[in-house]
């Protein structure tokens, strides 16, 4: 194992790990307002091939996430629309919006494979990124890499400090009991889903335009399903995402280097770790959360019908 | 003001109505989708769901719809039970692809032995892989309550890593002249799942589609499990009170789901495919997932559901040749179906009153 350069595999982890952490903050805020939105993967790809395509046209890495996430925010409101006004069921619309999206990005990504993206520049932060060993690993890195961070903090304090993140709440809690206190639940909702969508795009984007970066079909290969798992494993808790997101990175960094040292394992056994560490990690979590009560939203995956 | 009550019961006629609606407005989406595309919409569609029955090699193209719809047939089949029971096994692309590999272990490994009790044996491994790999996630959920909506869908991903592992790998074929993929099952008599009336494309899979479509409808309209499985959809806790055991009806239904879409698979590799290769899985598990829904979760209805997404299958393959139109158009299009259902199933379950009605106070 001689071949890994600790310092290098410490500073791709914060990149490895940047998608999942944007798609499972979305996710996070989506399931507290009270949805279950399976189509993460779906929005991701979407996103993924949005920013690629704006990108590559425009020459702008930063249009091409602006369009990532608007892009995977007006296919989450397909989503939306299906369960929040024409009241279907969750799980099946998540699934229809991740098949739909995998078919819409590889036929929109038909005349992008094989095209490089635009080159986005690493942001070093000024002093911070000159310390020895720290700086490299911390502070060098594509600003979408801090932003993400930042919006942790935000949605941290939005849920926690701010009377919009009590409504949130309140919304998933109980969508009755906040329908009668007069808050729009439908309205909230589907503000959630765009916040969600957004955020998977994002995700997404960075994936094709700054990790990879170049587009090619089924690009996301699960990441979106990763970032759900890692919901669960946070128990819907913006800093225990952001734990799960890098552990998770940490995991499929050190396999794809193990691969590269030319560890004495096939290929194949080594890709396969990280979706193992992550039935893992949620038979770990939910045999926990036997004995404590339970956290996830108390009307997650529910449909709400006011004249009901 | 548009408002939308919850119908007593949801309705028969909206129910029956709702998949032909669905598959209208796809056409209608697609065909702007075919535009937006710069292809002429009409023939676009014609090419995909006309030509593959009454075009020109329309005998070919017949014989191949039986071909593709059997796996879809089996695996819907088994995911509707558990659908019907809100138990959620979107993983059948997982268990199909270890059910082809088992059943080709078997195969393979009696190569080059004749005997007519190979092919049942590799049967029955194909069935037992898919059940095993589907019983993961069953005994997780019950033992831990761990989702089995995501481990079911890691495994996919795992198996896929498994799938390329054997055909570069253990299942390689030795005189394959350092080619990717195992010897072709389809050309070892003893293992091969071949057409029992030449140019029909009636293979033993579908065959097995069949008797699952007649055994499942059995169960669900005269059987205690039916029930059992109704029950528990509709109201879980009076399911409860009625002495189901949630946790047998979970292992049950996965349990049959993942054998059904292991025999899909089996037959797939030692038939049609014929080669485990590292792309031999081709999104069945997934489409059924469409098939299940668009049939209603009823069997009869997957039976037609299946047919009418085999021929989106042909009808893409020729239109791509034809047309130049992109394989992953057929996806898309796939995708939209589903959503246009799900959509339209709001007039199954809810009337539409026009007028405030009789507003409530407060809000």
């Amino acid at each position: 194992m001689g071949g890994i350069d600790p310092i290098l595999l410490l500073a791709s982890l914060m990149v490895a790990s940047t998608p999942i952490l944007l798609a499972a903050l979305g996710e996070m805020v989506v399931e507290r307002a009270g949805v279950l939105n399976l189509g993460v993967e779906g929005m991701m790809i979407f996103g993924a091939i949005c920013g690629f395509a704006v990108g590559v046209g425009t020459g702008s890495p930063s249009l091409g996430f602006l369009a990532a996430a608007l892009g995977a925010a007006a296919l989450s409101m397909l989503f939306g629309v299906l369960t929040q006004i024409l009241l279907s069921n969750q799980v099946a619309s998540g699934l229809a919006l991740t098949l739909f999206g995998l078919g819409l990005s590889s036929l929109v990504g038909q005349s992008y494979s094989g095209i490089k993206a635009p080159p986005s520049l690493d942001f070093d932060i000024p002093l911070l990124s000159d310390i020895p060993v720290l700086g490299p690993i911390l502070f060098q890195h594509h600003p979408m890499v801090y932003l993400s961070i930042l919006l942790v903090i935000g949605v941290w304090v939005l849920l926690r400090h701010t009377r919009a993140g009590l409504i949130l709440r309140a919304v998933g809690e109980s969508h009755d009991a906040a329908h009668a206190l007069g808050y729009k639940v439908v309205a909230i909702r589907l503000a959630a889903i765009a916040f969600g969508g957004a955020l998977a795009g994002l995700g997404g984007a960075f994936i094709s335009l700054v990790r990879v970066p170049q587009w090619t079909e089924g690009m996301t290969a699960g990441a979106g399903w990763i970032a759900l798992a890692i919901v669960v494993f946070a128990s819907w808790r913006p800093w225990r995402v952001l734990i799960g997101a890098y552990l998770f990175g940490g995991v499929s960094v050190l396999q794809l280097n193990l691969q590269a040292a030319g560890f004495k394992v096939p290929v194949q056994y080594l890709a396969m770790s990280p979706y193992l560490i992550t039935i893992l990690v949620l038979v770990l979590m939910s045999a926990r959360r036997r004995s404590a009560t339970a956290q996830a939203p108390a009307d997650l995956g529910k449909t709400f019908h006011a004249s009901s | 003001m548009i408002r939308l009550v919850r119908r007593p019961m949801p309705s028969r006629g909206w129910a029956l109505a709702t998949p032909l609606l669905a598959v209208l407005l796809t056409m209608i989406a697609g065909g702007l989708l075919f535009a937006a595309l710069g292809k002429d919409p009409l023939v676009a569609i014609r090419t995909i769901f006309w030509d593959p029955i009454m075009g020109k090699n329309a005998f070919y193209y017949r014989s191949q719809l039986p071909v593709k719809a059997a796996p879809l047939v089996l695996i819907a089949t088994g995911l509707a039970l558990g659908f019907r029971a809100g138990i959620w096994n979107i993983g059948a692309e997982g268990q199909y692809i270890v059910g082809a590999l088992c059943g080709a272990a078997v195969g393979l490994g009696f190569y080059p032995a004749e005997g007519w009790y190979i092919f049942p044996l590799m049967v029955i491994a194909g069935a037992l892989g898919g059940f095993l790999w589907a019983m993961i996630p069953a005994l997780l959920r019950v033992t831990f309550g761990t989702s089995e909506i995501l481990v079911s869908l890691m495994l996919v991903y795992v198996a896929e890593n498994l799938l390329a592992s054997m055909a570069l790998g253990a299942m390689k074929n030795p005189d394959g002249f350092g080619f990717p993929g195992s010897r072709n099952l389809s050309q070892y008599p003893a293992a091969a799942n071949l057409e029992i009336w030449p140019g029909t494309g009636i293979h033993w899979g579908v065959i097995a589609a069949l008797i699952a479509v007649i055994c499942a409808y059995v169960v669900l309209a005269r059987h205690l499990l039916g029930f059992q499985i109704k029950v528990t959809g509709l109201a879980p806790r009076a399911a409860r009170f009625a002495g189901v055991d949630p946790k047998r009806l979970i292992v049950i239904c996965l349990g049959v789901s993942g054998a059904l879409a292991g025999l899909a698979g089996m037959f797939e590799v030692s038939g049609p495919s014929g080669i485990v290769s590292i792309d031999f899985n081709v999104g069945y598990g997934f489409t059924a997932i469409i098939v299940a829904f668009l049939g209603r979760l009823h069997p009869v209805g997957i039976l037609l559901a299946a047919l009418l997404m085999a021929l989106t299958y042909i009808g893409g393959g020729i239109a791509e040749g034809q047309l130049g139109l992109p394989s992953a158009a057929i996806l898309a299009f796939q995708g939209m179906l589903l959503f246009f259902l799900l959509a339209l199933d709001v007039l199954t379950n809810f009337s539409i009153r026009l007028g405030s009605g009789q507003t409530r106070g407060g809000v």
